[in-house]
């Protein structure tokens, strides 16, 4: 049952996740944590970091790691990973051609413009999802998140230079 | 990634034309582009049979690498010095995730006219738990109804 229901989120995600890798940290967050309850926020951050670190695909990190973390079965991620794939197939081998002609068309143009927005939207939600008390525990979170943004959107800096500092400061943070 | 994947695809699997079209869709289709990627070059190449191979190629080795973390890391969550670890990451993360809003605020070209529906969006997920997927809908019903009668 589980199985089939994780299927179906993912299959779910995978339809409707235009934007890439941090739209998709919105899908799963509300679709897995929120409405299931299968796994918890803290766990979820966990999930997140390990998938940016980890090359390939974050999109496929995410859902292989979700996928094991609520069925604790390698069977789990290969569904979660499977259903997450499969509308890929159905649109690209079907639509590929019809898109191709009708790409510069105006209505397709005007229904990128609403998602575009709205994309950025869910970006910022999960953001602020998971900014609750399992994160963000203290005041010295509070500037490691400051920190950490000031570093990537100021300097630029490589995002698994900034996990793996952070993940020190920590150590020496809370003793 | 793209500029692996034209290295590998270009020229040698498919022509530059092709390759920038499937790169045009894969990006702007739903779905996890290097996947959308694989399976657009894999049925130009060999079909449904091509499209299965590359997609399996694309997902296996993430697969594998995240499965053998998963395992190893499900021992270790409740140590102490890891939990530690984590204690400082998950604020960095909220920090990865906040930084390509400002970013992609620019890149779409986000004003004072149109701020209100990234911000609305935000809220409607965060505060209310509304479904991405309703809002995705609504987006493109909007975008659609907007370009037709307004512009």
């Amino acid at each position: 049952m589980i199985f089939l229901k994780l299927f179906f989120t993912f299959f779910k995600i995978g339809l409707f996740n235009f934007g890439g890798g941090y739209a998709m940290i919105s899908f799963i967050q509300n679709e897995i944590v929120y409405k299931q309850g299968w796994i918890s926020t803290s766990q979820f951050t966990d999930i997140v970091a390990i998938s940016q670190v980890t090359p390939g695909p974050v999109g496929i990190n995410m859902a292989t790691y979700t996928g094991y973390a609520v069925t604790s079965s390698v069977c789990g991620s290969a569904v979660a990973t499977a259903a997450v794939c499969l509308p890929s197939f159905i649109l690209m081998v079907l639509i590929s051609k019809f898109f191709l002609t009708y790409r510069k068309h105006k209505i397709v143009k005007d229904i990128f413009n609403g998602l575009r927005p709205t994309v950025i939207g869910l970006i910022l939600a999960a953001a602020l999802v998971l900014c609750n008390k399992e994160n963000i525990v203290d005041w010295k979170s509070v500037v490691l998140l400051a920190g950490a943004f000031f570093a990537v959107w100021k300097y630029r800096a490589n995002v698994i230079f900034v996990l793996a500092a952070s993940g020190i400061l920590g150590l020496i943070l809370y003793p | 990634m793209i500029p692996l994947m034209e290295k590998e695809l270009s020229g040698r699997w498919m022509g530059k034309e092709d390759f920038l079209d499937a790169i045009a869709l894969a990006q702007t289709a739903p779905g996890i582009m290097a996947v959308n990627m694989a399976i657009l070059s894999g049925y130009k190449i060999k079909g449904i049979r091509g499209s299965t191979c590359a997609a399996l190629g694309a997902v296996l080795p993430s697969f594998i690498i995240i499965l053998l973390i998963a395992v190893f890391f499900v021992n270790y969550q409740n140590n102490p010095f890891v939990r530690r670890i984590f204690m400082g990451v998950r604020p960095a993360v909220i920090a990865l995730i906040l930084v390509p809003v400002f970013n992609l605020a620019r890149t779409a070209k986000i004003t004072y006219k149109t701020v209100w529906i990234p911000l609305a969006v935000a809220v409607l997920v965060w505060a209310f738990g509304i479904s991405p997927v309703y809002l995705i809908l609504l987006a493109g019903l909007g975008g659609y109804l907007w370009g037709r009668f307004h512009l």
